[in-house]
């Protein structure tokens, strides 16, 4: 196997820590959910600990991102209960937003706002969601992107940057509303080849800091090197769940093998 | 440098630099070559519009400028066989063209009008001018007011409010006025607010589970309403001026401008009405648009001057200024609406996760991210929309009501200036004034549209 990209080493990464009361960050239990007559997610259970840093791969279509969507509501599920830092989910407005509030996430394509310059964007939602002054937003804004190593385009728009920036932007963004859980939606699959090494680096370090971390992802590299689990999805439900080491050296179920064979050579 | 390509290896051992562009392509020869004598087709083409220009260009500065009639108190100025444009035409009825039939010793409240919303127009639209909030409310909110005050010298008799209607008050409170004020009036106005406040608490209560911001925003719309109608109510000493002795460029100004800025806001709110995932709220917007969208602007202003009050209580009577103008803004309206829906489609759907996603709401997340951009994409057909309605104002002539066209017209029936070029003249004129107004709108959306264009922005 070929380790797609080296990344900063990081020997150091930190237990999962369980503070004791609410140590756990996402918990589903019995999730369903149906696109009309299509059956996407089929009785999905999952629980997150606080600072445990998740995996999660397949093949399209599997609904690994439908999954993590509906963490942050941006799907609805069915059936089945999802809490999210001891909130549960329901067609409360009220939860729905503070739960948006503590759960930050990143997409395939971005979605930076293309009005507006990086640093409005990243001073966007702490203004106004958090109602913080303009210049504390602005100065908590320059912290992140000067963490994401970009603090020198900040007065640009998106499109001036290329996509790997403008994911370090968008992971920088996410940030500034310093969530307690960060949902990666198969971040680096629309970059070219050089700059998914740039997120990736980003995405690491935020793992050592002990984020409480979900990503979809086809990097395993970063699966082996920053998770705690890989939970291996197909046809709407988890087939294959372990830490990094037995699940690339030992998966046990077939569709497992087949899967890891294709992408592995 | 010598490049070898036989032996299909190549490493190369300097980069190279960037050098100027050939010189063929640049000036203003290489610009010609390029554009004007590309091709057979192309040098045929534009051959052709010398050609055209040349052919329609000469005449109509013969007629505007060389052979015009500059001097001239009647007809007489203006008689002969070769003679162009009969300027002393225009400037005898220029008054009349702007103003119409407004009392000519009241005419400087209109200029005084025009000067007011010239001075806050001017920084509304250079984009870089700042304090845009205090100029906003200017311009959107006080100038109206003190432009309805001024126009029509304000001073309306506020005496019956929802509850007068009914007879339930006037045994109560009678006709007694304090400070000049009708004591009836604020009375019946103070209780149907503090009532409509009360539903609007109720329903929220019942439909959102908490009725405080629907009640707060009914206390607000009253609130407005009656420091309108207070500011209305006072007498300011203007003589007052119907709205049928206004005319020529004053009546088109006021029916485009007004147009405009009523038929943006509701034309938003009705393309979201039509987006949204409330039912009832999408249907009745489907049907206000389809509505107002299949009627002609004739029929609207038709009908709202001549039928309506067949079906209006005795005695209610609007003004028909007014019931054009609502007309004009919701005919308008429905036409924007479908442009912004526009907009709003073409918005990829990233842009209304990555906004939920950061938890904004619902009406941050249209205003900060998505109308912004939805908005910015459509300026060409919005600005399309004004342009023509600016133009349709001329249709209000057909109810009587005499705008810059309508005055023109009822002009060259004055027979101290019955010539044959009279009729040219004034077309001639009216043509300039109109592109004018259009041209300026038309430039303005170009200007914009490449200020706000920030997504492709290198």
């Amino acid at each position: 196997m070929t380790e797609a990209h080296s990344i900063v080493p990081s020997d150091e990464l930190p237990a999962v820590h369980t503070a004791p009361g609410r140590e756990v960050a996402v918990e589903l239990v019995g999730v369903h959910k149906w696109y009309g007559e299509f059956h996407v997610l089929k009785d999905i259970n999952l629980r997150v600990k606080r600072g445990e840093r998740i995996v999660i791969c397949g093949p399209s279509g599997s609904g690994k991102s439908t999954m993590i969507r509906c963490i942050n509501r941006l799907e609805e599920h069915q059936q089945g209960s999802i809490v999210v830092d001891g909130v549960e989910l329901t067609n409360d407005l009220k939860r729905i937003d503070e739960i948006r509030r503590e759960v930050g996430m990143c997409f395939q394509h971005f979605n930076l706002f293309p009005h507006l310059t990086i640093l409005e964007n990243c001073t966007l939602a702490p203004i106004w969601v958090r109602k913080m002054p303009k210049k504390d937003a602005e100065e908590l804004a320059m912290h992140f992107l000067k963490k994401v190593k970009i603090p020198e385009q900040a007065n640009k728009y998106p499109g001036q940057l290329s996509g790997g920036q403008q994911q370090r932007v968008a992971i920088a963004r996410a940030l500034c509303m310093k969530p307690k859980i960060m949902l990666f939606d198969e971040p680096t699959s629309a970059l070219d080849p050089e700059m998914v090494k740039e997120v990736l680096e980003t995405m690491v370090s935020l793992a050592e800091e002990g984020m409480t971390m979900l990503c979809v992802t086809h990097e395993m590299g970063f699966a082996r090197q920053v998770a705690n689990r890989v939970i291996f999805m197909d046809a709407g439900q988890i087939i294959e769940a372990n830490e990094p080491n037995a699940f690339f050296s030992n998966p046990q179920h077939e569709r497992t093998k087949l899967f890891l064979s294709q992408i592995l050579h | 440098m010598s490049l070898t390509f036989d032996d299909g290896t190549f490493i190369r051992s300097e980069m190279q630099t960037p050098l100027p562009p050939p010189g063929r392509n640049v000036g203003a020869i290489g610009w010609m070559r390029e554009n004007l004598f590309s091709s057979i087709t192309n040098t045929v083409l534009t051959l052709a519009g010398i050609a055209l220009v040349v052919w329609i260009l000469p005449p109509l500065l013969r007629f505007l400028f060389i052979d015009a009639v500059w001097t001239g108190n009647n007809r007489d100025a203006c008689l002969g066989a070769e003679v162009g444009a009969c300027w002393p035409f225009i400037k005898a009825k220029f008054a009349q063209l702007i103003y119409g039939f407004y009392p000519a010793d009241q005419r400087w409240r209109v200029n005084l009008v025009f000067l007011i919303g010239a001075v806050l127009l001017v920084p509304l639209l250079v984009l870089s001018w700042p304090h845009k909030r205090l100029n906003s409310f200017l311009f959107f909110v006080a100038y109206p007011i003190l432009a309805f005050i001024l126009l029509t010298g304000g001073n309306i008799s506020a005496s019956n409010f929802l509850l007068g209607h009914f007879g339930l008050l006037r045994a109560v409170a009678g006709d007694a006025a304090v400070a000049g004020l009708q004591f009836g009036f604020w009375l019946d106005f103070v209780i149907t607010a503090a009532l409509c406040v009360a539903v609007a608490y109720l329903i929220g209560r019942l439909a959102a589970g908490s009725g405080r911001g629907a009640a707060t925003m009914t206390a607000y719309v009253f609130a407005g309403f009656g420091i309108l109608t207070f500011l209305w109510d006072v007498d300011f000493g203007l003589e007052r001026v119907e709205t049928r002795q206004w005319g020529g460029l004053l009546v088109t100004l006021v029916i485009a401008v007004t147009g405009i800025v009523t038929s943006m806001p509701l034309g938003i709110a009705l393309a979201l009405g039509r987006r949204s995932k409330m039912p009832i709220v999408r249907l009745l917007s489907v049907i206000f648009i389809e509505f107002w969208r299949g009627v002609p602007l004739i029929t609207v202003l038709f009908f709202a001057t001549y039928m309506l009050p067949l079906f209006l209580p005795v005695g209610v009577n609007p003004d028909g200024l007014l019931r054009a103008l609502v007309g004009v803004a919701l005919f308008t309206a429905a036409y924007i609406a479908e442009v912004v829906r526009g907009g709003l489609q073409a918005i990829p759907k990233g842009q209304y996760e990555g906004a939920m996603a950061m938890g904004l709401t619902w009406s941050q997340m249209m205003r900060l991210i998505i109308l912004p951009q939805a908005l910015t994409l459509v300026i060409p057909s919005i600005v399309n929309s004004f342009i023509s309605l600016f133009k349709d104002t001329t249709l209000v002539l057909i109810v009587s009501i005499f705008d810059f066209l309508g005055q023109l017209r009822a002009a060259f029936t004055d027979p101290n200036w019955a010539t044959p070029v009279t009729l040219y003249t004034g077309f001639a004129f009216a043509g300039i004034v109109y592109f004018l107004f259009c041209f300026g709108m038309s430039r303005y959306s170009l200007f914009v549209e490449r200020r706000l264009n920030t997504s492709h922005r290198h």
